[in-house]
């Protein structure tokens, strides 16, 4: 895979995400409850799995031969929805029904009711353990020969949970070349800041400790991204972790970086934020008028 | 009397009936299911000898997985291993897995859905000596509670190699629950094992009688033989082993309730949430009749020796034959 992004692609990534962002904001409005600040965070490098890196196939989702991507912090999964149905795994308009009574988009991600996924997930820490069960599995079957790549994406505060560290030790010890960990590290988590709730710094030096080939990124920017994704790919003989540093609440002005928009959606009443019968048309005006050209503070 | 279609040990009543662990069965199993079918491998947490499971180790060492000392990890890397086709068996204690990892099990296993078979040995408090720690008196009410999940609890070491083997084609989560200490060799190579069927061991089928009695694991010698004591003296009594717990075999429970109007229920687990809960969920539905229960009450095991622990929790046979005699006296 080339991992050199064209001007024109990176375009095309910066309207996706604007996509993704707006859906999120319209599905988490029509839902009344959910997480807007980690999906919003996390659309950039959303948008550049699904429609520049993944090796997959949205009209036959059991295609054995893709990537696998799990999502271990399944609070997030508005993006995960949003960025399937731009995608074209289902209908865009479907998205309207996230959290609702009968919906195939549960609350936190569940493969009974929309089989396309690759796992469930919403308690954290367990998602490494079996991105970590895949790739061993594709190891004992191929051998180092496979070109299927497992990705597991997991949140910073979620690395609290200590089964995420027990996953690491195996991960290393059966060198899995084939495994790329995306951390998003928003340094929030639902109490407050990462630092202040439990410090994770220094995370980079923990993950190298644990034998992980460390990436650090900015994760709004698609060529970091990518970049760090090839070299990820190209790590034969042990893991990779790519730390993608994101502003969480991204694109939406006054959810920037405020761990009070942790687990809230789009109109909450809420001490020093818009009113909130305003908050969800503020959301989509700064989205649109940013016109997709969502840059990042590290620019 | 013991029922000759179940083509039971001849030896079972002897003095020297032979006794081997029932985790034995399952170490037998895996070996076997690992040689019919290449999809199956093993995980263990630290204690593959101790699980049996080395034996499956030894003979398919790449398609065995140690995880060291984290449950966590292991139920959620079966999981993921399970995800691209392959039947995993997970072993440890019971106490720490199923018990350590119990949400991982919920969530990665039961609520995707995934063919994980569970193996949790040094079940009850027979495992003695160790003590309270790591006696798993609780795992059968907390696996039977899961949606999707299958619970089997052998009698004796030759069910717990069927079990073992049958595990791998019920395509479901599915938790074998194991006993450390030698147990009388209760059943044979011949005697029917079908997950999900209770096996009727004593009385026959159409048989009238004043007590049924209704055991699982490595209790059921021993209510076995109260069932024999009671016949000495002009009480009949029903046996029925029920080795899976859930499904629980609904139609053999009631018909046990129909014929005998009153059943003890035995199992060396908590009395709250276990066999004595399933059975007496089935028989309150069905056909009620009075029920009592032998199993530990509400309290945490000990150091001792499985005698000794059997006896002070009141799962001795004095206590299953009088529990037998107090039930029929509750008979309206």
């Amino acid at each position: 895979m080339s991992i050199n992004l064209t001007d024109e692609k990176i375009k095309f990534l910066e309207e996706k995400a604007k996509d993704i962002r707006i859906s999120i904001i319209e599905m988490l409005v029509a839902a009344g409850s959910g997480h807007s600040a980690g999906p919003l965070g996390m659309a950039d490098i959303f948008a550049t799995l699904y429609f520049f890196i993944l090796r997959h196939d949205p009209k036959k989702p059991d295609w054995e031969g893709r990537d696998r991507l799990i999502l271990s912090n399944g609070h997030i999964n508005p993006v995960l929805y949003s960025t399937m149905a731009h995608a074209g795994y289902f209908p865009v308009a479907e998205l309207l029904t996230l959290r609702k009574f009968g919906t195939r988009l549960q609350g936190h991600p569940h493969r009974e009711y929309l089989p396309m996924l690759e796992t469930s997930s919403g308690p954290l820490g367990s998602g490494l353990s079996q991105a970590v069960g895949m790739a061993i599995a594709d190891r004992m079957d191929h051998g180092k020969t496979s070109d299927r790549f497992f990705y597991c994406l997991m949140s910073d505060g979620e690395l609290d949970e200590g089964q995420s560290w027990e996953a690491m030790l195996l991960a290393a010890r059966e060198k899995l070349g084939n495994l790329i960990v995306i951390v998003d590290r928003n340094n929030i988590q639902i109490d407050g800041n990462t630092e202040d709730v439990m410090p994770l710094e220094k995370l980079s030096h923990k993950f190298e400790s644990f034998n992980f080939h460390v990436e650090e990124i900015d994760g709004h920017d698609y060529r970091a991204i990518a970049e760090a994704v090839g070299r990820a790919q190209a790590v034969f003989d042990g893991p990779s972790v790519i730390i993608a540093r994101t502003i969480p609440g991204k694109g939406v002005s006054f959810m920037e970086r405020d761990y009070k928009w942790h687990g809230s959606p789009p109109g909450t009443e809420m001490a020093g934020e818009p009113p909130k019968d305003e908050q969800a048309k503020i959301a989509l005006h700064d989205l649109r008028t940013l016109g997709g050209q969502i840059t990042s503070e590290h620019e | 009397m013991i029922n000759q279609s179940q083509k039971l040990n001849p030896k079972l009543f002897d003095k020297k009936v032979d006794e081997v662990p029932i985790r034995k069965g399952f170490g037998q199993g895996l070996l076997e299911i690992g040689e019919k079918n290449p999809k199956v491998v093993g995980l263990c947490a630290d204690l593959t000898e101790s699980t049996q499971m080395h034996l499956f180790r030894n003979k398919f060492p790449n398609r065995f997985v140690e995880i060291g000392v984290a449950e966590q990890n292991l139920a959620g890397v079966a999981s993921g291993m399970s995800a691209m086709g392959k039947i995993p068996y997970i072993s440890s204690y019971a106490m720490f897995s199923p018990g350590r990892n119990w949400e991982q099990i919920r969530t990665t296993i039961c609520y995707n859905d995934r063919q994980v078979i569970i193996a949790g040995s040094h079940a009850g408090v027979s495992v003695g000596p160790d003590g309270g720690t790591h006696q798993a008196i609780e795992d059968i009410a907390i696996t039977r509670v899961i949606p999707n999940m299958i619970v089997i609890s052998p009698c004796d070491h030759i069910e717990a190699r069927k079990a073992t083997i049958a595990a791998a084609e019920t395509g479901k989560p599915t938790y074998i629950r194991l006993a450390r200490e030698k147990t009388p060799v209760i059943t044979t190579n011949e005697t029917p094992f079908v997950i999900g069927k209770a096996q009727l061991f004593y009385g026959e089928q159409s048989d009238r009688a004043d007590v049924g009695i209704a055991a699982t694991g490595a209790l059921v010698y021993k209510a076995l033989k109260v069932a024999e004591q009671l016949s000495k003296e002009n009480i009949k009594a029903k046996f029925l082993n029920i080795s899976t717990i859930k499904p629980i075999d609904i139609e053999q429970v009631v018909s046990l309730a129909k014929t005998c109007g009153a059943i003890v229920t035995v199992e060396e687990h908590q009395i709250h949430g276990g066999l004595g809960s399933a059975v007496s969920e089935v028989v309150t539905q069905n056909f009620p009749v009075p029920i009592e229960f032998i199993g530990v009450q509400d309290k945490f095991g000990q150091s001792g020796t499985p005698d000794e622990l059997l006896e002070h929790y009141g799962m001795g046979e004095s206590h299953i034959f009088a529990a037998a005699k107090k039930v029929i006296g509750r008979k309206s």
